[in-house]
């Protein structure tokens, strides 16, 4: 019987060889799996990208399209790249195992396949791309869906590349206070309804939020993709968060809870985007002085009593649209230059 | 004493595996398709096409074994390991034994399923 927990499983089986096929085919049907079939590599590649399957049964000897060109071919093509192959050959000589093995053929069987032995094989493989699906399914729950792509098309290194992009900081004002006022699972409670509106407001312009401490939080536009009005994206972003919790408030009022104020900063230019850490745990992040000034400016939300202030990189990327005043050049600590800083009006909502 | 065409555990364990009704069906298919393979050998070992004549041979041993035609598939796999130059160089007579092999065991195929 196919595994219950994750349905029945869809099987590719592509064999030149009618009697083959038919018998493979029906071997499979038996051991509970929904199958089709294939007469040549073409034809199962052309199956392969129009249907979703779970597992390959490939023949190596095949006219037009050959069992190596079909693996070369998945290897290379990301969305077949995950289906799990299984070679079934009766081809002579140890070089070809080695060969299927090394273009990405999970296992192998040699022809006249065994009933037994084809059974655990199966199983085998479809439980490691359960395993698989659950781990991809893990990491987009705990990356950003573009980190997570990004990971699944390029691989993991540590280390970085220089994009141009905008990094936006953001906290809650007076959060320590707030914390220590109410019970621990309130707070909890507080941070997650806080997340999943900043998380809504960042995404739904693009950018992605690759830390998150405590009530603060770390969003970046333009990486790992570039976006083409970064600066733009992350003010709207930023506009978008302040009404939230402005939202938010009301309802927090309601219920006689204090309503809370957030601080956002936010500078754009170069920086390097990549993977942080060890080889054992790292995470997507954005380093140089953008990012520094970004969380200088959330810092100063405090001092200069406005919600939203930008860096001048920034400011020149808005246009008109947006009203911007000057707040006059300010010492920052760990800046040798005095910096520009400009508070952004926030549009009165109530 | 030559061996029989068909081994009797073999053929006997495809049945139980895969019932006699579909074990039935894919004899037929066998026979359909075996002489368009002899036709491939003959055909490539003329023309001189390696690979053809290799693939036909390959495909013979294959379902030999399927069925247990032990014999059918020693002579096919000859005929793969050795290739399209050697063979040719056996004479006329080269695909005499695979001939005779596949007529034996058709014959023998179609007794087990009718009786």
């Amino acid at each position: 019987m196919a595994d219950l927990r994750s349905g029945p499983a869809r099987l590719l089986v592509a064999d030149d060889n009618k009697v083959n096929r038919l018998l493979l085919t029906r071997n499979l049907e038996l051991q509970g799996h929904s199958v089709a079939s294939a007469e040549n590599g073409r034809v199962a590649l052309e199956m392969l990208r129009r249907e979703r399957f779970d597992l390959l049964l490939l023949d190596m000897e095949m006219p037009e399209v050959d069992g190596f060109q079909v693996l070369e071919q998945m290897k290379n093509d990301l969305a077949l790249r995950d289906i799990a192959v299984i070679v079934t050959s009766s081809l002579e000589g140890i070089d070809h195992v080695v060969r299927c093995i090394e273009l990405g053929a999970e296992d192998y069987l040699p022809k006249p396949v065994n009933a037994v032995l084809l059974k655990a094989r199966i199983g085998a493989s479809l439980e490691k791309k359960r395993l698989r699906d659950q781990q991809k399914a893990l990491v987009r729950r705990f990356a950003a869906p573009e980190v997570a792509q990004d990971l699944q098309d390029s691989g993991f290194t540590l280390g970085g590349k220089r994009v141009d992009a905008s990094v936006l900081f953001c906290d809650i004002r007076g959060f320590t206070t707030l914390a220590e006022s109410q019970p621990p699972e309130e707070t909890i409670e507080l941070l997650n309804t806080y997340y999943a509106l900043m998380f809504d407001a960042i995404s739904g312009h693009g950018g992605i939020v690759t830390m998150m401490m405590g009530d603060g939080l770390m969003a970046v536009f333009g990486a790992p993709l570039p976006l083409p009005d970064h600066g733009r994206s992350a003010v709207d972003a930023a506009l978008e968060m302040i009404e939230l919790i402005d939202l938010f408030d009301v309802e927090r009022v309601a219920a006689a809870k204090p309503p809370i104020a957030i601080g956002i900063g936010i500078a754009s230019g170069e920086m390097v985007a990549g993977y942080a850490g060890t080889n054992q745990r790292a995470a997507y992040t954005c380093i140089g002085d953008t990012v520094n000034l970004a969380a200088r400016l959330e810092q100063h939300t405090k001092v200069a009593a406005r919600p939203l202030l930008i860096d001048r990189a920034t400011r020149e990327r808005l246009g008109e649209q947006v009203e911007v005043e000057a707040l006059g050049p300010v010492q920052f600590k760990g800046k040798t230059a005095d910096v520009d800083v400009f508070a952004v009006r926030v549009p009165e909502t109530r | 004493m030559t061996p029989p065409p068909i081994d009797a555990a073999t053929f006997a364990a495809l049945r139980e595996t895969t019932g006699a009704e579909f074990v039935q069906e894919l004899v037929e298919t066998f026979l359909q398709e075996a002489p368009s393979m002899l036709d491939d050998l003959r055909r490539s070992l003329a023309a001189m096409d390696a690979e053809r004549f290799r693939r036909a041979a390959h495909s013979l041993k294959s379902n030999g074994s399927t069925f247990g035609a032990l014999e059918l598939a020693a002579v096919a796999r000859d005929l793969e390991l050795s290739g399209a130059a050697q063979v040719s160089g056996r004479g006329p007579q080269a695909l005499a034994d695979v001939e005779a092999e596949y007529a034996r065991t058709a014959a023998a195929l179609k007794d087990l399923c009718n009786g």
